[in-house]
């Protein structure tokens, strides 16, 4: 199986290095790889319904626990007869639709490929890790796939709102997931679904994996990205954003029914925001006049009833699941694909502009009309099959009875925007100009055909549709009912709701324009679109406000706030920790007295100084000072190089001053910043006095190290002094680098003074150059005139 | 035994309070003095961390071990002026450069930073009429 998904990236490797010249011929070279999952997975269909699924692991990093599991089992194979089969007539619809050699192609034939691939690896996932990898796989495909080349605004702004709608959600169901393997002890879901947990972290665990399924599913109020996300190519909607990856979310919720069979809250949270993205999604499709938005609201409507059935958790409810997502898969990509046609060919796909097309392309309007008998759920079709099913699912009182309530209100929307699209997209208009088509190659007419086919076989050959979903159901259930689907079940409950929400679907339908008309006059309190934007529009203004008062743009600032920082932090810690000071004395030796008020004289002298050579002698001052503080500390080759460093330093200002201006130039808002500076400063001072004491203190016993020197100089070294024999001989590595960051510098200053020299004689060249040619010219115009005379 | 006496302490601490306050400074001449008197201050610092009292050159032979300063701050310390230099000189071919070139020597807020400071005033001013933008657009 592993090596199943990874033929698909491989492939998809392959595809975008040679794409560059074969741009319609890569598309059936792409649909091999789906078309070899497709056949595999046929091939082991025995097997599976027999309760014997397919099973590879790979232990990638056996330390951390960390495997690739994936497991055939009935929902894995109901998931994959739609994402790789409907990948394979997406692959070759493609190769008409992308009909010249562009960017978009060129990128399509990939990128789609390795989305299957993806797409394949995430239904299979045995293991939640697994299955989230794959998931941000997918969502990571969706993006590239819907910005394209992310030249228009409009696929920029849609794909970002896809990628952090569903990236949100994916990072806290990751945490979910978390929570789950960690309570529970196992990561394998096979093993979590065959001894399900039970507690207040598995209850917490679903609330984090829902948000994680409502996000990519589109529930409400997420649902808002994936009508943004139709900025797409058609067929990249048809196969992500309608056939395959919006219903992940679904699959995880089936996937993690049996787990969480144990969670009570479960089944309630799914109705209710699924039937209120059902009725939303419903009755925002009957608002859209872009085909392409209507059929996005419609999917996210059956979205809705998706994940009402996913979450019921009953047998029925499962079977109904197996059979919709069935349908949905076949019923949704058709009518894409179609809508894909008629934009293609006619150049257009709203509502308003279309008119007689049904006359005009008869084949490609009956393919339509037989998806979406599916969708309004017209018998024979699997979509009524499986409606059926539904209905029967929630037959009752009370709550249940409420949502079966729900269903059949979203489901005579569903009749009424079916009806809307058939209507708007074939029909003849009265007043209209029939829309000029170009005639359908029936190459692009095939893939939809055999979708459209696939509703109605899947329907009328319903005892083989049963089976798989019968199997499903029992597994995922726990249980076996008696229900089965089929198309006649006798005059029962659930047809005449099928009667009803047919009938009451077309008088809505028919109704819809004057309908349309008062729904402009309501109010519109809540918008989630309007809402996404505000969220992203006030982190925005949040970022700025932040960085706005972090980073304010000034050095002396932010250097007080690090000392500060400095202060608060070790200095209160100085404070708290009362160490006793040993010895307290005022002098170890008279000269440093006079030694010390030198230098704080001139210290005091460096900070009231205005002029720059004052200050630079005044530090002079201190420098030598401190020199004199070595000799008497016992340290007369520090002293020696303080001497004639302080020198060359003191050369090397005045060098320099030579070409500043004689004083520093003072800002009037320096004045007013000057006692804060003052003071910080002066508790840095402070502290640095106090720490230098309590440190010094602190320390009880003589450096080992030091004593090795010492005694190890004169045999070692034959020196007797030790310092220069640390500096020469034991510690020469550090010496060494340190000469080298004195080259380093050296090489820096030389760059420095060299350039601005050389940048001088530039400067004197080019005014040299333009005084020569200024006298040059008039020459020039001389010779010219005498010319033209 | 090892304790810096009083007047060091003193020393340092006015080191450190003039190094940080030069450090505070606008002026890029300034800044750098800060830093070499700060240099100065932590070398001082590195000496006495190695003790103050037994106060005789680490040389062989003239005094017994006991009495010896600590070479090994010594040693540091050394490393640590010549080093102080390098920095310095190198500084101070960049303010030389930095007045070259800009005229003045002068550490200016960083430009990125100022305008990010605008946007933030231009955003808050504009707030209110975005609000009523989107009223408007949601009504439409």
């Amino acid at each position: 199986m592993l090596a199943l998904v990874v033929s698909h990236l491989l492939v998809a490797l392959v595809l975008s290095l040679v794409s560059m010249r074969h741009s319609r011929a890569i598309y059936p070279v792409a649909a091999l790889p789906p078309t070899a999952a497709l056949c595999w997975a046929l091939a082991h269909a025995d097997s599976v319904l027999a309760g014997s699924p397919p099973v590879t692991r790979m232990n990638w990093s056996a330390t951390l626990g960390l495997e690739f599991a994936f497991r055939l089992d009935t929902l894995a194979l109901v998931m994959t007869l739609l994402v790789s089969g409907i990948g394979v007539l997406v692959l070759l619809y493609c190769r008409w639709y992308f009909g010249t050699p562009s960017g978009d192609a060129k990128r399509s034939a990939s990128l789609l490929l390795a989305f299957a691939g993806v797409m394949f690896g995430l239904v299979l996932a045995d293991d939640l890790l697994t299955l989230y990898v794959f998931w941000e796989l997918t969502t990571i495909c969706s993006f590239l796939l819907v910005g394209q080349s992310g030249v228009s605004r409009e696929s920029r702004r849609a794909s970002l709102q896809a990628l952090l709608v569903t990236t949100l959600g994916g990072l806290v169901m990751l945490l979910g997931f978390i929570v789950l393997g960690e309570s529970s002890g196992t990561y394998r879901i096979s093993e979590l679904a065959a001894d399900p947990p039970d507690g207040a972290a598995v209850a917490v665990a679903t609330g984090l994996i829902l948000v994680g399924a409502f996000t990519k599913s589109a529930q409400v109020p997420f649902h808002n990205w994936l009508p943004a996300a139709m900025v797409a190519p058609t067929p990249i909607s048809a196969y992500l954003h309608a056939a395959s990856m919006v219903k992940a979310g679904v699959f995880l919720v089936a996937r993690l029914t049996p787990v969480l069979s144990e969670v009570s809250y479960l089944p309630v949270v799914t109705a209710v925001f699924g039937l209120v993205t059902m009725f939303l999604g419903g009755w925002r499709a009957l608002r859209e006049h872009d085909l392409k938005l209507l059929l996005a609201y419609g999917t996210v409507s059956q979205l809705g009833f998706l994940m009402v059935l996913a979450g019921s958790g009953s047998y029925t409810g499962e079977l109904a699941l197996a059979g919709m997502l069935l349908a949905h898969g076949a019923f949704k990509a058709t009518l894409f694909l179609v809508i894909g046609i008629v934009d293609h060919q006619t150049g257009t796909r709203d509502i308003r502009e279309l008119s007689g097309l049904g006359r005009r392309m008869p084949w490609v309007t009956s393919v339509a009309v037989l998806a979406a008998m599916s969708m309004a759920g017209v018998p024979p079709t699997i979509g009524f099959v499986a409606k059926e099913a539904a209905f029967e699912t929630y037959l009752g009182t009370g709550a249940v009875a409420a949502v079966e309530a729900g269903i059949v209100a979203g489901s005579v929307l569903t009749v009424a925007y079916t009806a809307r699209l058939l209507f708007g997209c074939f029909a003849s208009k009265r007043g209209a100009v029939p829309t000029e088509a170009h005639p359908v190659p029936a190459g692009m007419l095939l893939p939809p055909a055999v979708t459209a086919l696939a509703c109605l076989v899947l329907g009328v050959a319903y005892p083989l549709t049963d089976e798989l979903a019968a199997t499903y159901a029992e597994r995922a259930a726990g249980s076996s009912g008696e229900y089965h689907l089929g198309l006649w079940h006798g005059f029962n409950q659930p047809l005449v709701f099928s009667a009803v929400t047919l009938f009451a679907g077309l008088t809505l339908a028919a109704h819809n324009a004057r309908l349309n008309l008062l729904r402009s006059r309501l109010p519109r309190p809540l918008d989630a679109q309007r809402g996404y934007e505000r969220i992203m529009g006030s982190l925005e203004r949040l970022a700025v406000g932040v960085t706005g008062r972090v980073q304010v743009g000034s050095l002396p600032t932010y250097l007080g706030i690090i000392l500060l920082a400095v202060l608060v932090v070790p200095g209160s810690v100085l404070l708290m920790r009362v160490t006793p000071i040993e010895q307290l004395r005022w002098w170890d030796n008279v000269l440093q007295l006079p030694l010390a008020l030198v230098i704080l004289v001139a210290a005091a002298g460096v900070v009231r100084a205005t002029r720059r050579i004052t200050a630079v002698l005044l530090v002079g001052v201190i420098g030598y000072g401190i020199g004199g503080m070595f000799i008497v500390g016992g340290g007369p080759d520090l002293a020696l190089t303080q001497f004639l460093v302080e020198t060359l330093t003191l050369i090397a200002f005045v060098l320099v001053l030579r070409r500043l201006p004689a004083r520093f130039t003072e800002t009037p808002s320096a004045r007013r910043v000057r006692l804060p500076k003052v003071l910080v400063s002066l508790a840095g001072g402070v502290f640095v006095g106090f720490a230098a004491l309590i440190f010094s203190s602190a320390r009880d016993t003589p450096s080992r190290v030091s004593a090795e020197y010492l005694e190890h100089a004169e045999e070692g070294t034959s020196a007797t002094n030790v310092v220069n024999a640390i500096i020469v001989d034991f510690r020469a590595f550090d010496t060494v680098g340190e000469l080298s960051v004195l080259a380093v510098t050296a090489t820096g200053v030389a760059s420095l003074v060299l350039s601005s020299r050389s940048a001088r004689r530039r400067k004197h060249a080019r005014s040299d150059w333009r005084q020569l040619s200024a006298t040059a010219r008039p020459t020039a115009g001389e010779h010219g005139e005498r010319g033209s005379a | 035994m090892n304790t810096v006496n009083l007047t060091m302490a003193v020393v340092l601490g006015g080191l450190y309070a003039t190094g940080f306050y030069l450090l505070l400074q606008r002026s890029l001449m300034r800044v750098l003095l800060g830093i070499v008197i700060l240099g100065h201050g932590a070398n001082l610092l590195l000496q006495l961390a190695g003790g103050s009292q037994a106060g005789r050159p680490p040389m062989l032979g003239d005094v017994p071990i006991g009495q010896m300063a600590d070479p090994l701050p010594q040693a540091m310390a050394l490393t640590a002026i010549v080093i102080t230099f390098a920095l310095t000189t190198f500084l101070l071919a960049l303010a030389y450069r930095a007045w070259q070139l800009l005229g003045h020597d002068e550490v200016q807020d960083d430009v990125e930073d100022r305008r990010i400071r605008r946007l933030e005033a231009e955003l808050a001013h504009a707030d209110e009429e975005t609000e009523q933008e989107l009223d408007s657009e949601a009504t439409r």
